[in-house]
């Protein structure tokens, strides 16, 4: 949870996931959203902002032979990007999807990272037409088998993970995803990021953000 | 150095300093204790208990607003016996008076909650009037005079606790509450609840919360909880629980000088983990540079 000013509008802090850590130094990835981010794109070196952290849970590692599908939507690269840095050596398929070409990032990192991601634009300005759903879905019709065996990770925006859960349903995938939440205190006390799940309600903040894609039910 | 009285009397309710947590937003204590010395508060009033769990409403319960936030959780809570299971015995533990804020359907749920706490132990009870009455039609006790008095009174016959009733400022006039209040047998009053509100998203044309509208708080709020603490400063004798956008050491010796003996941190937790500890040590620098040695001196103080 970052403060992006010392004032009292706007009031509470925005939650960002950690992008990259670097020794002592935590990089954040995001994206123009609304007053906050703005006027936290016109702080600069040095300043000195408030931040609670690090909160929540993290995506479970895969299983020893596990193979791994990760699926970011938009800004979802942010954590996405940071588990597949950290799964460097493990066999790793990757959907990328993004507006447009603009709003892709880090595709060069995860390049080298040696993995080469499946992009698609929603206006198919780069790569295939359509969202890293859509680009999901081609893929498992050419190679059924292969992907049942694989454990999916996702980050991105909620129409994203409906479609993700249609789909895992169908397939019978099993996956973990990373959600995204109005947040308050962002250390489970106000219970006002709660998502309603198999067992109830869940503080995104606390028993999140990443759940078992499964055990989330989408109004 | 000089010598500061920061203890308070809130009639038999004896605190050690004046800043207490506001009813859920401080959930039951314990997440708090990775950033204040929950010792050091002058009482802790937790989440709204009712006699059964609460599911609370669907999402999203929250939204920001300018200076301030909405909120309609829905009174979610872990129910009396889960409560006195699972988190009593921590508060206890702990070097500062433990308040239960409880919410009812019937003035029946309001005495059983009362009773079963007095019985484990708490330090006082704070009613949560802004629930609706499912007995008349799901009016908010807290907003009608007659059944607002019959619960105080009921209540008051059956604890002996220290009995603070929280004023909803979704009222005409909170005086007339804040008279009833006393009348019935209240030892403390507490103000403000949030006020309703309510925040619409232009582009799909809906509502910002799921519950369409919701309870706003925070600094937004701030000089209607003054003019209403100073009015009701006035009406009654008993001591008043001052909050309403309480981020600051200065925000809360504003309360104190409109009447106020003590004053409880909200919204202001979310802003700044560590807010209730700030303010109390902002109060004492402020009356250290000021000379003042009691907080006596602050309450009511305003000139005019
Ligand atoms: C666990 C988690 C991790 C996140 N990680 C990232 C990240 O790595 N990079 C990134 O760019 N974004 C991330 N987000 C989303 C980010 O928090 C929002 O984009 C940001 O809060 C928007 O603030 P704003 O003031 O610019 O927008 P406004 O729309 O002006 O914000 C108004 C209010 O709504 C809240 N809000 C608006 N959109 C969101 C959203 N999508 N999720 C949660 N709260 C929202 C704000 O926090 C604020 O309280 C994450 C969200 C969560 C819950
Ligand atoms: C998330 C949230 C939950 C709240 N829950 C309760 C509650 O359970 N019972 C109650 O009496 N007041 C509740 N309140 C009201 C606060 O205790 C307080 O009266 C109000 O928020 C004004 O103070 P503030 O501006 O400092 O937050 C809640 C407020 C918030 C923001
Ligand atoms: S943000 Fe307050 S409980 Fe999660």
């Amino acid at each position: 949870m970052l403060s992006v000013d010392h004032g009292m509008d706007p009031l509470l802090k925005r939650p960002f996931s950690i992008h990259r850590l670097f020794g002592d130094d935590v990089q954040i990835l995001y994206r123009l959203a609304g007053k906050g981010t703005h006027i936290l794109s016109g702080r600069n070196k040095g300043d000195i902002l408030d931040a609670v952290g690090p909160l929540g849970n993290k995506f479970p590692p895969p299983g020893s032979g596990d193979k791994t599908i990760l699926i970011a939507g938009g800004i979802g690269i942010a954590p996405i990007f940071a588990l597949a840095e950290k799964l460097k050596n493990k066999e790793i398929l990757l959907f990328y999807g993004a507006k447009t070409k603009e709003e892709l990032l880090c595709t060069d990192q995860i390049k080298s990272l040696g993995i080469d991601p499946v992009i698609s634009t929603d206006d198919g300005s780069c790569g295939q037409k359509g969202t890293a759903i859509d680009a999901l879905i081609k893929h498992l019709i050419r190679h059924p088998s292969l992907v049942t065996s694989h454990r999916l990770y996702a980050c991105g925006p909620r129409p994203m993970f409906k479609s993700l859960s249609l789909l895992a349903k169908k397939h019978n995938l099993k996956g973990y995803i990373a959600l995204e939440q109005h947040m308050a205190c962002g250390i489970g006390t106000c219970l006002g990021c709660v998502i309603n799940t198999v067992d109830g309600y869940k503080r995104v903040c606390r028993e999140g953000p990443v759940f078992p894609l499964e055990k989330i039910l989408w109004e | 150095m000089m010598k500061i009285n920061l203890s308070v009397n809130l009639g038999k309710l004896k605190l050690k300093n004046p800043v207490m947590t506001a009813s859920g937003t401080f959930a039951y204590g314990k997440e708090y204790s990775e950033f204040v010395d929950l010792d050091r508060l002058g009482a802790i009033v937790v989440k709204g208990i009712s006699l059964k769990p609460m599911k609370g409403n669907p999402e999203p319960r929250i939204c920001e607003t300018p200076c301030g936030m909405l909120n309609a959780i829905g009174l979610q809570n872990v129910g009396l016996k889960g409560f006195i299971r699972q988190q009593l015995p921590y508060l206890k533990s702990l070097r500062t008076k433990i308040i239960v804020n409880i919410l009812g359907n019937s003035i029946d749920e309001y005495i059983e909650l009362a009773e079963n706490l007095e019985s484990a132990g708490v330090d006082a009870v704070e009613l949560n009037v802004s629930c609706p009455n499912v007995n008349k039609g799901g009016i908010a006790f807290g907003t009608e005079p007659v059944v607002f008095a019959e619960l105080i009174k009921s209540v008051r016959r059956h604890t002996s606790l220290p009995l603070i009733t929280k004023l909803s400022p979704n009222v005409a006039n909170i005086k007339v509450f804040a008279k009833i209040s006393e009348d019935e047998g209240s030892d403390i009053i507490s103000l403000i609840n949030t006020i309703t509100g309510m925040s619409i998203n232009i582009r799909s044309r809906r509502p910002r919360l799921a519950n369409i509208t919701g309870g706003l708080s925070g600094p937004a709020i701030r000089p209607i909880a003054i003019r209403m603490v100073w009015e009701c400063y006035r009406t009654v004798r008993i001591p008043i629980i001052g909050m309403g956008g309480i981020i600051t050491a200065e925000d809360a010796i504003e309360f104190f000088l409109a009447g106020a003996s003590a004053v409880a941190i909200g919204t202001g937790n979310f802003v700044n983990p560590k807010a209730t500890l700030d303010v109390l040590d902002g109060i004492r620098a402020f009356m250290a540079g000021e000379g003042i040695h009691s907080l006596k001196e602050l309450t009511g103080g305003l000139k005019w």
